[in-house]
């Protein structure tokens, strides 16, 4: 089986429509990011609280919203996350003071629990620990008719706890009955779970903290760290081959980084940590497909010395075309899966390689290689303007790209 | 098959076992499986559920306190000289940054006894410099090492107690380390696995549990000018005002206690033998009960015999707990009462027992994981990974029939062996370890297309089976190392420069990435050479 049978592609030929195109791209990314104010940052780099919520119902915002205002948060963003049927909000607050961080997740987790309800003197099931569970068990008559060693409540209450955490309950028991088939339990457990506790309306899945230095300094941190990491390739592709190779790669890589940025402020998604590792997969593989047509250009520079650069490097990527296809659209296939069944808590990652990995194998085929012309070219005219030529023109090109 | 052949074949067979083996060791059953591979491949906080933490200890609390004690001092050596004062005072840094403008204040020094002053503090204090600032007043600052001292003795101090409080909680494998440089971030990370109550465990580890107990000079009075008011005004010479935290159930406005206390307590939480949480006989309320070692007992046995009649305040981290009268001789024993719940009975014989802190602890970070996202997040992870591998696979072996048999074997070799080699060196998966998965696996594919295409290549040049897929091999050879080391040498930087989740990325990666260039370029020959090895006379190529 073939893609393309000895393809031969003029990909050079119009390499200014292509750098436009990039140049437009990376304007429009430049330009909503200058008019935003930079990137949007996520918790991680900005500061702030994040409380993820799961709701019984599908929650009423206005009403979440009131019980925060009343506590003073009225700052506090609301944000319908993942499939509306999952009933999942985020709540974030920005906050300015280290030692602020915690009471403001207190005060959103109280706001809710007044708004939504809950009981008195009674546990909520939906977000009780372990041992407060097994607290509660332990007093309880019912549990005492069970006969039931201390060890055996605990256990007890981890497999309750267990199941209330897998999915697709995901943290919340809507109904007491749902428990009745798990090992241990019986009626009397069950009428001892609905004396001591309650199920609650909503369950707290994740909680993030970050305090606005740790916030900067994992910003800086993790800018430093990707340019050392190009500096890196940099010097080491310009050992290999020749310096202008490893400015060209790095340009490109870098065009790629940039307008993969620029998509995430033009859709207004966050860049967390995860999407800066997204953005690091991509560096690494954009640079894999650029040296992978380098690799080929240098072999066929070395078949053939006396050649002019751009048919070379034309044919150099005709021959590495169907590599390029097969290997960008198999991890297209990953990344894709990745998008589509990775759930939201991979969303801005995948989005962030479904969008590299197109960019990535174009920037090699019409940046990298024009970089390498184009300096190529300034370098020959300075040649020529201080002695005679010394590039000839080959005889044949056929027997330049080996076939 | 040749020797040479033979001897390959067998490494790589070895190699295959020992990896399964550091992924599922020899599991009897499916339920051992299962358990050992949890074992071996420990999942990140991101992905299992948990805390993740970064404290930061307020040093200059402890640098304040260790002013406090010189200030004390100093002023006991003045009177026991006989030089007369009029204020010896430190100030009181409240911020981290100022931690090092600590100062004592000296004033209203006779200018005759300057260098009895002088000598006093060459003699005593030589942790401090001094400096006169008029003819009566002096100033001392503490020295740059002892401020280092302090500072890394409570950091350190800080770590030991709270390692201890946290392993009294009995969860699984919970790590607390100092994070950062040791000089200037003060800061600790606290890992706290499959954690599923943060908030307890939060303030378990920032309650400072600073216990005594005092003698009560009088009291209670209404406020705090209300006590001052009934002594005119100053207070007497080594006491303190403090505040009684009221907690009946009482649903009227609790009234404000405040009592006058001696300022050096008779018993601290040093002198603690044990403390354990109990029940009081007749209310049924909770209370955690302490005893003392043997000297302190001793000391304390002597105060109470001597003290009966009067009051005694027990005061848990500058707030008055309880206060009773001394009704006889008491031993060893004391109790702190009225506690909400069992829970906190307990945890408060917990902190007692690991000791108090030597400064304040802030949260700087918190990540806190539910377990109920951590087990949606590797369900959504395998299921698209499982996808994702699935339609490559398919692909390989559609697109180069038998010779996609052979990629498809080598990318699944160099899965297992980024599996082990997580599990053999400890290391944790976290979510932006899976993404330096997913490059790998990107990597991986683009290595076998690599030679694949060229011994296509080489074979429509009209070369025989054998030599093109020599030549494939070799040609191809250049390019995945190329390939691999600059992405190699970028992870370095990544690892060496990134915080902890980049980290994981690279860690990853850089595995992978050699596991490939074993298993793309070494075993995937080897097959081929081992298929070729077969057949007489190879004419054809199922590529």
């Amino acid at each position: 089986m073939q893609i393309l049978a000895n393809p031969n592609f003029d990909f050079l030929g119009k390499r200014r429509l292509f750098i436009g195109l990039s140049v437009l791209m990376a304007l429009a990314g430049m330009v909503s990011l200058i008019l935003k104010g930079g990137p949007r940052y996520g918790i991680d780099f900005r500061g702030g609280t994040v409380v993820q919520v799961k709701f019984q119902q599908s929650p009423n915002l206005d009403k979440i919203r009131n019980a925060l205002q009343q506590k003073g948060l009225g700052g506090s963003t609301l944000q319908p996350y993942d499939r509306p049927e999952l009933n999942q909000v985020l709540i974030g607050l920005e906050l300015a003071e280290e030692s602020s961080l915690d009471r403001g997740r207190i005060a959103i987790v109280e706001a809710l629990r007044e708004a939504l309800g809950g009981e008195a003197n009674k546990l909520d099931f939906n977000n009780a620990s372990v041992a407060a569970l097994a607290d509660r068990l332990r007093d309880s008559p019912q549990v005492g008719r069970s006969a039931l060693t201390s060890a055996q409540v605990d256990q007890l209450a981890r497999t309750l706890l267990e199941f209330r955490n897998s999915p697709p309950r995901s943290g919340l028991i809507k109904n007491y009955q749902d428990l009745a088939s798990l090992p241990g339990v019986n009626p009397d457990i069950i009428s001892a779970l609905k004396n001591e506790t309650y199920l609650g309306a909503f369950t707290i899945r994740e909680v993030a903290l970050v305090g606005p230095r740790v916030g900067k300094e994992l910003r800086q941190k993790a800018i430093l760290a990707t340019l050392y990491a190009l500096a890196g390739m940099l010097i080491y592709i310009a050992f290999r081959f020749e310096w202008v190779y490893g400015v060209a790669a790095v340009a490109a890589v870098f065009h790629d980084v940039l307008i993969t940025v620029g998509f995430f402020s033009l859709l207004n998604k966050e860049i967390s940590l995860t999407v800066i590792a997204a953005l690091l997969t991509l560096v690494g593989y954009s640079m894999n497909d650029t040296i992978v047509i380098f690799d080929r250009i240098r072999e066929n520079l070395k078949l053939s010395r006396r050649t002019e650069l751009e048919p070379l490097i034309n044919a150099s990527i005709n021959q590495t075309l169907s590599r390029t296809i097969l290997t960008s659209g198999l991890t297209f296939l990953t990344v894709l899966s990745l998008f589509l069944f990775g759930g939201e808590v991979l969303n801005g990652f995948s989005f962030a390689l479904v969008v590299g990995i197109i960019i990535g194998t174009y920037s090699t085929m019409f940046i990298a290689s024009p970089i390498l012309i184009w300096w190529k070219g300034m370098a020959e005219k300075r040649t020529r303007a201080r002695g005679p030529v010394l590039v000839e023109k080959p005889a044949n090109r056929r027997k330049v790209a080996g076939r | 098959m040749s020797r040479a052949l033979l001897y390959k074949s067998i490494f790589i067979l070895l190699a295959v076992l020992g990896c399964l083996y550091g992924i599922i060791e020899a599991p009897r059953s499916k339920s051992e499986l299962y358990a050992n591979v949890q074992k071996r491949i420990r999942l990140g906080l991101d992905l299992k559920g948990g805390s993740h933490l970064v404290l930061q200890v307020q040093v200059q609390d402890a640098i304040r306190a260790n002013a406090a004690t010189a200030v004390e001092k100093l002023r006991a050596d003045l009177n026991r000289l006989g030089i007369q004062y009029q204020s010896v005072d430190h100030n009181t840094p409240q911020k981290l940054e100022e931690a090092d403008s600590i100062q004592i204040d000296v004033k209203g020094l006779p200018s005759g006894r300057s260098s009895d002053f002088k000598g006093l503090l060459d003699d005593r204090f030589p942790e401090w410099n001094y400096v006169p600032v008029d003819s009566t007043s002096w100033r001392l600052n503490m020295k740059p090492a002892m401020l280092v001292q302090v500072k890394r003795d409570t950091v350190t101090q800080s770590i030991q107690t709270i390692t201890q409080r946290v392993d009294g909680l009995g969860l699984t494998e919970p790590s607390i380390q100092q994070y950062g440089s040791a000089e200037a971030d003060f800061k600790i990370q606290v890992q706290l696995p499959g954690v599923d109550d943060p908030a307890r465990v939060k303030e378990i580890m920032q309650t400072t549990a600073l216990l005594e107990v005092k003698e009560v000079k009088a009291g209670p009075y209404g406020s705090v000018d209300a006590a001052l008011a009934a002594h005119g005004g100053v207070l007497p010479e080594n006491s303190e005002v403090q505040k009684q935290i009221e907690r009946g159930d009482s649903s009227q406005a609790p009234e404000e206690r405040w009592y006058i206390l001696t300022r050096s307590p008779i018993i601290t939480g040093r002198d603690l033998r044990n403390a354990r949480e109990g029940r009081d006989n007749q209310s049924g309320r909770w209370e955690t009960g302490f005893s003392l070692s043997r000297e302190a007992g001793q000391r304390f046995a002597r105060h109470t015999e001597g003290n009966i009649g009067k009051n005694l305040a027990i005061v848990l981290d500058r707030r008055i707990r309880s206060v009773a009268v001394i009704e006889s001789r008491i031993e060893d024993q004391g109790q702190i009462t009225n506690l909400r719940s069992q829970q906190e009975a307990s945890d408060l014989a917990l902190v007692l027992r690991a000791g108090s802190l030597p400064a304040s602890i802030l949260v700087l970070e918190e990540r806190t994981v539910g377990p109920s996202l951590g087990a949606d997040s590797i369900r959504h992870g395998v299921i698209s990974g499982l996808a994702g591998l699935a339609a490559v696979v398919l692909f390989m072996l559609v697109y180069y029939k038998f010779s996609g048999v052979n990629a498809v074997v080598a990318l699944l070799f160099n899965v297992i062996i980024l599996m082990a080699a997580l599990g053999y060196f400890q290391a944790t998966l976290t979510l932006p370890g899976i993404a330096g998965v997913i490059l790998t696996i990107g990597m991986a594919v683009d290595s076998n297309v690599l030679i694949f295409e060229r011994i296509r290549e080489e074979l429509r040049t009209g070369k025989t089976v054998v030599a093109a897929v020599d030549a494939g091999f070799n040609k191809a050879f250049l390019t995945i190392i190329d390939t691999h080391v600059t992405t190699v040498v970028s992870a370095a930087f990544l690892f060496i420069f990134g915080t902890s989740p980049v980290r994981g990325f690279a860690v990853t990666l850089v595995i992978g990435l050699l596991a490939n260039v074993f298993t793309a370029v070494f075993v995937s020959r080897v097959m081929f050479d081992y298929v070729l090895s077969r057949k007489q006379q190879v004419v054809e190529l199922s590529i």
